[in-house]
């Protein structure tokens, strides 16, 4: 279990990364019912919407940020706010990976700041964000 | 040039009426397994991910009802835009309380900004719907703004 006590400004979470393929996207779109084309139809993608392949979802960056911070946090502590801004587009096909960094440590709050980054394959970050965690106090 | 005009702007703090929708441990399994979760609490259904909400509230229309990029037509939140492909922007979101199976949440939307901007490829049109998530009595689940892009 993770204490704020152990928790150091500029300390890396575990990162992770994802390849993700036809079938996982497949998968993604399905659970969030999304039938957008540009998911899963490469010849509208590449012929009418002008990408050069199929397009992995925005929010599905923004969840492998939000895993880096629930597994790194344990369930003892809250997520309490999140977000990511989608910069760039990515493609399947791609390798991504999913970053962070303790950004700051508020010892009376039990507040922690992370920074998030997916970054692509020439090391870009393609989806930054931030996420506020609230760990329990700890008792002496 | 401007692509947005007064007409556009008028309809910034449209609402819309609110949205039901029950969670199930079914809805979250999948969700965990597309997502790539690893926690057991999210693989086994008895919590969401912070994220499921995301698709917990989108239309399911029939085929027919489509669009011909597949989406669903617009909900009437957004006026009709010079600009037609929508791409996701990102997030700002506050959570207030887990989910777990058997909520029955509301989601009521109301659309906060809408801005140009010029993009590399040309303009791009950024909406901005805050979207308020409570439980049926009243208690507070998430709320944020989630930016959509139309190019």
């Amino acid at each position: 279990m993770l204490k704020l006590s152990a928790i150091r400004v500029g300390e890396h979470l575990p990162e992770r990364s994802h390849q993700p393929d036809t079938v996982q996207l497949f998968m993604y779109n399905a659970a969030i019912w999304n039938p957008h084309r540009i998911h899963y139809d490469l010849p509208y993608t590449t012929e009418v919407e002008g990408h050069p392949g199929i397009v992995i979802d925005g929010p599905l960056q923004g969840d492998w940020l939000s895993q880096v911070v629930l597994e790194w946090m344990g369930d003892n502590a809250e997520l309490v706010r999140f977000g990511y801004s989608n910069r760039r587009a990515s493609y399947l096909g791609e390798t991504l990976r999913a970053t962070g960094r303790v950004a700051a440590v508020d010892h009376a709050t039990g507040m922690v700041r992370v920074e998030l980054e997916v970054l692509n394959e020439n090391n870009e970050c393609i989806t930054p964000g931030e996420a506020v965690v609230r760990f329990p106090q700890e008792t002496a | 040039m401007s692509l947005l005009t007064a007409e556009h702007k008028a309809v910034i703090g449209r609402t819309l009426p609110a949205v039901r929708a029950e969670v199930t441990r079914r809805e979250i399994r999948k969700y965990a397994a597309a997502t790539g979760q690893r926690l057991d609490r999210y693989l086994a259904g008895d919590e969401a991910p912070p994220l499921f909400l995301f698709g917990l509230f989108f239309p399911v229309l029939p085929r027919e009802e489509l669009l011909e990029d597949g989406r669903p037509p617009d909900t009437g939140l957004l006026p009709p835009l010079p600009l037609k492909r929508v791409m996701a922007g990102g997030t700002e979101a506050e959570y207030h309380r887990r989910i777990v199976p058997g909520d029955v949440l509301l989601l009521h939307q109301t659309l906060v900004d809408l801005y140009e901007k010029a993009g590399s490829q040309g303009p791009l049109i950024f909406a901005v719907v805050e979207n308020r998530v409570e439980t049926e009595a009243g208690e507070p689940v998430m709320t944020e703004r989630l930016t959509r892009i139309v190019r």
